[in-house]
C-alpha cells in the first residue's frame, strides 16, 4: 500500500504538515490495556458508586425495570453500528423503527406529528420555544416556577442569545400547582410560549387545559413539558400547542445523566417549524411501501443559518430503546405500569405529611424539617432518600422530593417512612382515598 | 464484472408493530402489587385520567422480538463493511465499550445521588477531561454538550460571553464556503450573522480574504482541520494571529481529529475552543444517527465561562463545583451524555497514546491509498495533499449524464454503503470518502474495484447507474412524494 | 420559452404586466435548477404572504424548495399583492410543469411601473443564464 501511495513509510504522508504544528513528543497517556484490565478498571469504578441502594430519587431522572428485550434489540450490530439514514435503501429497519416511533410518541401524547428525537427533555423544551417564537413572530416566554430547574437554566441559554426575555411565573403554596392567576397578570399580547410543565417538577398535575386557554386569549402557544414518560399511560394527553419530553422513564439507563431522548411533537399546522428529523412513508420504484427523511429542507444541511435549529446528531438508538419498551408494555401494559407506580406512591405518601395537595402521579413533596439528615440515616439502611429541595428552592429548604416507582419495594417505604416519622413528619391521621 | 462483495440472498418481509397487533395480546409481565392498588380518577382527578391508548401495540414477546430482528436485517453496518462516508469516521464500535457501559454502579447511577456514593462516575468524567486536554492541546474541557453541533454551539457561545465581558460581544462569525450545515446554523442560534469566506483555488482558507473580512465586528472564525477536503489548513497558524490581533477568537470544529490525534494538536496552533465529535473520532456507536458526545475544549482565557458545574478535587475526593459566576450556564441538564463519555474513555485506554497514534496513521494512509488508486478514473479537483479523507468530483461522469448520487446508489450494489454525496458544496458533485483506520487491504481493495468498475459501467450502460440500487429489497424510494405529501406516522386504514 | 413580453431578474424571477398589474413566478432555468419541487411558501418578513400587502421590490416573497434545496423568491417589482396562487399548496409540481404560465406565484398592483426597466428582456435573460453553466 506504501509503494501504491509512493511513500517508503507511513511517516512521509505527514511531509506536508508545517513543522510548528507538528507534536513532538508521544501523547503521555498511559499505554494501551487488554480488555480484561478495561472491565476491571469499570467495574471497580462501578464500584465506588451506590450499588444495591433501594432509590427514592426521581427528579426528572426515573428508576423504572429495563425490560430484557431492550438491549437484545439494540445490541444487533445492524441498530448498533448503523448510521443516520440518509440512504434509504439501506437503511429501512432503522427508518422503520423511527416511523413507529414517531406514531407511538402521537398516540400517547395526542399530537399530530413527533420527531426523531432531540437530545433530551431540557433541550426539547428550549427547542419548542424556539419553535414557538418562530411561529407566532413574538419573543416572550412566560415559564413556570415549577418546571424542572435545570429544564429552566438550559432554556435560559438557550433563549437570552435570541434575544427572548423569559419572566416566571410561581407556583400555588397550598397546592403546589402553576399559578394560573400569577400567569394571567403576567401574560401579555408580546408572549410567544407559556411553558408548564405536567407533572410538574413537585409531581403534581398541572391544569394544561386551563393554562392553554389563558395563553390563546392572548396569542401566545402552550408549551408542555413532561419528565416522566410513564405518567402518559394514565394522564389525559395534554391541550397543548407543542409537547416536549423526556423518555428516560422508557428503559433508558438513568446513566449519570445521559444519554437520555427527547422528543418534541406537535401540531399537523406547526409541523414545517418542527426541529430534528423527520421520517416519512412513501414508495420505491417497485411500488413497495418504504420510508425515507423527510422535509430536510428544515435542516442545517440544506438551510445553514436559516435552519429551524442546528441539530444534527440525535439520539436514534436511544429512542429505539424507547420503541422496544413501549413495544414490549403495549397499550394494556403502559397503562398498567402508570397504575403500579400510582399505587406505590400513594402507599409511600400515605404515611408522611405532604407539602402540596394538588393531585400527583409518582413524586410528591413531604415537609420535614431536616431532609439532609433524614438521608444520611436513610443510607445507613441502604436507602438512597428524596431529594431535599433548598438547593433549587430557598423557600423549601424544609422539603423533600420523594418518588416511588413499579420497582420501590414496601419495606423499603416502609422503612423512608419510619425515618421520616422518627423526625415528626408522620402523618397525623391516615389519608383518605 | 461479477460484484464479489455480495450476493442476494431472501430476506424477511414485516409489518408495522400497528398492522400486527391483536387486542390482548402482551409481551409484559408485571409484578403484583404488594401496596393496595388506588382508584386513578380518585387519586388524580377523572378529567386527569386518559382512555386507553388507540392504536397503541399490543404484540407478544415472540413478535416483538421477531419484528425488530426482522427489520434489522434490511439494515447495512459497520458490522457489515466499510462505510466510505467523508467526515463521519465511521470506524469499529468496539463491544467491550458496550459492556462497560452496562456495569451496574455506573448505568442505574442517579445524578441527584450523593457525591460520595458518585466517586466512580465522577473518576470517569474526570480521566476522559484528562486525557482529551492531552489529546488536544487545550487548557480545560466541559463533557455536557450532547453531539457536534451542540458543542458548537457551547463554544460559540464561549465566545459571545468573553467578548461581552471585554464589553462587545459583536455581531459575525465567519465561516469557510467548505464549512458542514452545523456551522452557519449554530452561528444563527446564538446570535451571531454569518458572512461567508471563500476557499482559494487550492481548497484552502484563502488567508487574503480573511485579513480583509476581519473586524473589530467579527467574533470569530469557525474552521475545520483538515478542512472538509481533508487537506490541511497549512497557514492556520497565520490566521489564528489575523484573528487574535483583532481581538477575535478561532474555532475549530474537530469532525475530523481523526486526522490529526498524536500528529498534531489544535491547543499547539493557536485554537481558543474546540469542539470533538465522541461518535466519530473516539468510536462511540452512531446507532442510526445518535447518541453522540460534543465535549468542548478551551484555553485558559475562556475556562471562567464553561458550562456549570465543573469537576474539582476536595478533601481526596472528586465533587461538583457550581460556584461559577462567569459561566454561560447549562446547556443540557445534569452532566453530558455520561454513556458515551464511558465509551470514549474505554476506546482510549483500550489504544493508549501509541495506539491513537498508530490509528491515525493507518486512517491516512488508507485515505492515500484510495487517492491514488481512483484518481485515474475520478477528478480530483483539490490536489493539495489530502489525509484522513479525498474528495473526488463527478465532472467527467456528469458529461455522460451520471451524477455523484447515481455512482452512489450504484455503489449500494457492489455491497458498499455510499460515499458522502455533494458536500462539500466548493465540489461540483462531490464524492467525499473516508475510509478510517479500521479497514483492511482487502476491504478497500474491493471498495476500489468497485468504485472503478462503476466508472466502467458509466461508459458502457450508464443507464445501470443511472437507476440503481438494483439488488436492494428496497429500489430508489420517492422522496419528492414524501416531500409533498408528508405521511409522518401510521394510521389505520378506512375500511 | 421564455416569452417577450415577459421582464426577468438575475434571480430567476419574472413578471408579465398587463395594465397596472404584475404577474410574478419564477423561470423555467429555476425550476430545473431545483428539481422536483415539493413545497411553496408565501412569507413577508415573518407574516404569511397575503392580499393586500405592500411588498418592495428586491425583498423576499418567499421560498420554493425541492428535496434537496431551497431557494428563496425575491419580488422584481414592488406593490401591492392582489392575488397569490392557492393551487400551488396542493400541487406544487405544478411550477416544474408549466413555471411560466399556470404556476405563476403572486399577482400584485404595480406602485412603481418606471422599476421595470431595471429588468432583463427575454433575450437578455437567455444570454444571462447560458453564461451562468
Amino acid at each position: 500500500m506504501l509503494e501504491a501511495c509512493g511513500v517508503e513509510s507511513p511517516e512521509d504522508l505527514f511531509a506536508h504538515l508545517p513543522e510548528a504544528v507538528r507534536l513532538k513528543r508521544p501523547l503521555q497517556l498511559p499505554p494501551g490495556i487488554s480488555e480484561y484490565e478495561i472491565v476491571d478498571y469499570f467495574r471497580r469504578r462501578g464500584d465506588e458508586n451506590a450499588n444495591g441502594y433501594a432509590t427514592f430519587l426521581g427528579a426528572g431522572v426515573y428508576a423504572h425495570y429495563r425490560p430484557v428485550l431492550v438491549d437484545t434489540v439494540v445490541s444487533r450490530g445492524e441498530f448498533l453500528t448503523s448510521y443516520t439514514p440518509y440512504q434509504a435503501e439501506i437503511s429501512q429497519g432503522t427508518l422503520t423503527t423511527i416511523f413507529e416511533f414517531q406514531t407511538m410518541i402521537c398516540q400517547l401524547t395526542g399530537m399530530d406529528v413527533a420527531n426523531a428525537s432531540m437530545y433530551d427533555g431540557s433541550t426539547a423544551l428550549a427547542e419548542a420555544a424556539l419553535m414557538a417564537a418562530r411561529l407566532t413572530s413574538k419573543g416572550g416566554l412566560l415559564v413556570a416556577r415549577s418546571v424542572h430547574p435545570e429544564y429552566q437554566e438550559v432554556l435560559q441559554t438557550y433563549a437570552k442569545n435570541q434575544g427572548m426575555p423569559i419572566t416566571e411565573f410561581d407556583y400555588d403554596a397550598g397546592t403546589g400547582a402553576a399559578d394560573l392567576d400569577d400567569l394571567e397578570r403576567k401574560l401579555n399580547d408580546l408572549t410567544a410560549a407559556v411553558i408548564v410543565q405536567s407533572p410538574n417538577f413537585f409531581g403534581v398535575v398541572e391544569d394544561v387545559k386551563r393554562a392553554a386557554a389563558i395563553a390563546h386569549r392572548r396569542g401566545a402557544l402552550l408549551v408542555m413539558g413532561f419528565a416522566e414518560a410513564v405518567s402518559l399511560g394514565i394522564l389525559e394527553p395534554p391541550a397543548a400547542d407543542i409537547v416536549a419530553g423526556e423518555l428516560q422513564s422508557f428503559a433508558i439507563s438513568p446513566s449519570y445523566g445521559g444519554p437520555y431522548a427527547g422528543i418534541i411533537a406537535t401540531r399537523e399546522k406547526f409541523a414545517r417549524q418542527m426541529p430534528g428529523r423527520l421520517v416519512g412513508e412513501t414508495t420505491d420504484t417497485r411500488g413497495n411501501r418504504a420510508f425515507c427523511l423527510t422535509m430536510a429542507t428544515r435542516e442545517q444541511h440544506i438551510r445553514r443559518e436559516k435552519a429551524t435549529s442546528n441539530i444534527c446528531t440525535n439520539q436514534a438508538l436511544i429512542a429505539l430503546m424507547a420503541t422496544v419498551f413501549m413495544t414490549v408494555y403495549g397499550k394494556q401494559g403502559l397503562r398498567e405500569l402508570a397504575e403500579q407506580n400510582l399505587a406505590k406512591a400513594h402507599y409511600l405518601a400515605g404515611k408522611l405529611k405532604l407539602r402540596f395537595s394538588g393531585p400527583f402521579f409518582n413524586e410528591f413533596v413531604v415537609s420535614t424539617a431536616q431532609p439532609e439528615a433524614i438521608n444520611a440515616e436513610l443510607l445507613n439502611r441502604k436507602i438512597i432518600g428524596g431529594l431535599p429541595l433548598g438547593r433549587f428552592y430557598p423557600e423549601l429548604s424544609d422539603a423533600m422530593l420523594l418518588c416511588a416507582t413499579e420497582m420501590s419495594r414496601r419495606d423499603d417505604m416502609d422503612n423512608v417512612g419510619q425515618a421520616l416519622s422518627l423526625r415528626g413528619t408522620l402523618s397525623p391521621a391516615p389519608r383518605s382515598a | 464484472m461479477p460484484i464479489k462483495k455480495v450476493r442476494s440472498h431472501i430476506s424477511p418481509n414485516e409489518a408495522l408493530l400497528f398492522e400486527r397487533s391483536s387486542p390482548g395480546k402482551k409481551a409484559y409481565q408485571l409484578p403484583d402489587l404488594d401496596v393496595p392498588a388506588v382508584d386513578p380518577r380518585a387519586t388524580l382527578g377523572a378529567e386527569n385520567v386518559r382512555a386507553e391508548i388507540e392504536g397503541f401495540p399490543e404484540v407478544s414477546e415472540v413478535e416483538a422480538i421477531r419484528h425488530f430482528t426482522r427489520l434489522s436485517t434490511w439494515n447495512y453496518a459497520i458490522d457489515h463493511g466499510m462505510y466510505p462516508l467523508g467526515s463521519c469516521t465511521m470506524k469499529y464500535n468496539p463491544r467491550v465499550n458496550e459492556l462497560v457501559a452496562r456495569t451496574e454502579g455506573l448505568a442505574w447511577a442517579h445524578p441527584y445521588q450523593p457525591e460520595s456514593l458518585s466517586q466512580g462516575a465522577l473518576e470517569v468524567m474526570a480521566q476522559l477531561e484528562s486525557a482529551l486536554l492531552e489529546i488536544t492541546g487545550m487548557d480545560a474541557v466541559t463533557l455536557q454538550p450532547a453531539a457536534g453541533a451542540h458543542g458548537e454551539l457551547t463554544g460559540i457561545l464561549l465566545i459571545r460571553a468573553l467578548l461581552e465581558q471585554e464589553g462587545n460581544p459583536r455581531r459575525k462569525i465567519l465561516i469557510p464556503d467548505s464549512a458542514h450545515g452545523t456551522n452557519p446554523a449554530t452561528a444563527a442560534i446564538a446570535g451571531y450573522v454569518v458572512e461567508n469566506i471563500r476557499s482559494d483555488e487550492r481548497g484552502l482558507l484563502d488567508l487574503a480574504a480573511l485579513e480583509q473580512s476581519v473586524t473589530e465586528d467579527v467574533a470569530g472564525l469557525m474552521i475545520t482541520n483538515p478542512n472538509t477536503l481533508g487537506v490541511f489548513e497549512s497557514r492556520i497558524i497565520a490566521a489564528a494571529e489575523v484573528l487574535h490581533r483583532k481581538g477575535a477568537l478561532l474555532y475549530m470544529d474537530g469532525a475530523n481529529m481523526n486526522a490529526l490525534v498524536g500528529i498534531a494538536r489544535p491547543g499547539d496552533f493557536g485554537v481558543d475552543v474546540m469542539h470533538l465529535n465522541l461518535h466519530k473520532t473516539f468510536s462511540t456507536p452512531h446507532g442510526g444517527g445518535g447518541p453522540g458526545g460534543g465535549p468542548v475544549a478551551v484555553k485558559k482565557h475562556l475556562e471562567p465561562f464553561l458550562p456549570v458545574p465543573r469537576l474539582k478535587r476536595a478533601n481526596d475526593a472528586w465533587a461538583f463545583d457550581y460556584d461559577r459566576p462567569l459561566s454561560i450556564g447549562k446547556v443540557k441538564a445534569f452532566y453530558g451524555n455520561f454513556g458515551v463519555l464511558v465509551r470514549a474513555l474505554a476506546y482510549i485506554m483500550a489504544h493508549g497514546g501509541n495506539g491513537l497514534r498508530a490509528a491515525t496513521m493507518d486512517a491516512v494512509l488508507n485515505a492515500n491509498y484510495i487517492r491514488k488508486k481512483l484518481e485515474p478514473f475520478f477528478d480530483l479537483p483539490y490536489t493539495l495533499p489530502n489525509m484522513h479523507e479525498v474528495v473526488f468530483s463527478d465532472e467527467r461522469q456528469a458529461r455522460l449524464g451520471v451524477r455523484t448520487g447515481d455512482i452512489a446508489k450504484r455503489l449500494i450494489d457492489y455491497g458498499f454503503h455510499p460515499y458522502t454525496v455533494s458536500f462539500p458544496l466548493i465540489v461540483h458533485g462531490a464524492m467525499m470518502i473516508e475510509p478510517t483506520e479500521t479497514e483492511g487491504k482487502l476491504e478497500l481493495d474491493l471498495f476500489i474495484d468497485a468504485m472503478i468498475s462503476i466508472a466502467k459501467e458509466i461508459e458502457t450502460e450508464p443507464e445501470t447507474v443511472k437507476t440503481a440500487p438494483h439488488a436492494t429489497r428496497t429500489s430508489r424510494v420517492d422522496e419528492v412524494k414524501a416531500a409533498r405529501k408528508p405521511v409522518l406516522k401510521w394510521a389505520p386504514a378506512r375500511a | 420559452m421564455y416569452p417577450e413580453e415577459y421582464r426577468y431578474t438575475k434571480e430567476h424571477e419574472w413578471v408579465h404586466v398587463e395594465g397596472d398589474t404584475g404577474t410574478i413566478g419564477i423561470t423555467d432555468h429555476a425550476q430545473h435548477e431545483l428539481g422536483d419541487i415539493v413545497y411553496v411558501d408565501f412569507k413577508y418578513g415573518r407574516e404569511t404572504l397575503k392580499a393586500g400587502q405592500r411588498v418592495d421590490q428586491g425583498k423576499t416573497i418567499g421560498s420554493v424548495e425541492s428535496v434537496k434545496a431551497v431557494s428563496d423568491i425575491y419580488s422584481p417589482v414592488s406593490g401591492d399583492v392582489v392575488e397569490v396562487n392557492g393551487a400551488l399548496a396542493e400541487a406544487p409540481e405544478k411550477l416544474n410543469a408549466d413555471p411560466h404560465g399556470e404556476a405563476w406565484l403572486v399577482k400584485i398592483r404595480l406602485t412603481d411601473p418606471g422599476e421595470l426597466a431595471n429588468l432583463l428582456s427575454a433575450a437578455d435573460y437567455q444570454t444571462y443564464i447560458g453564461a451562468e453553466k
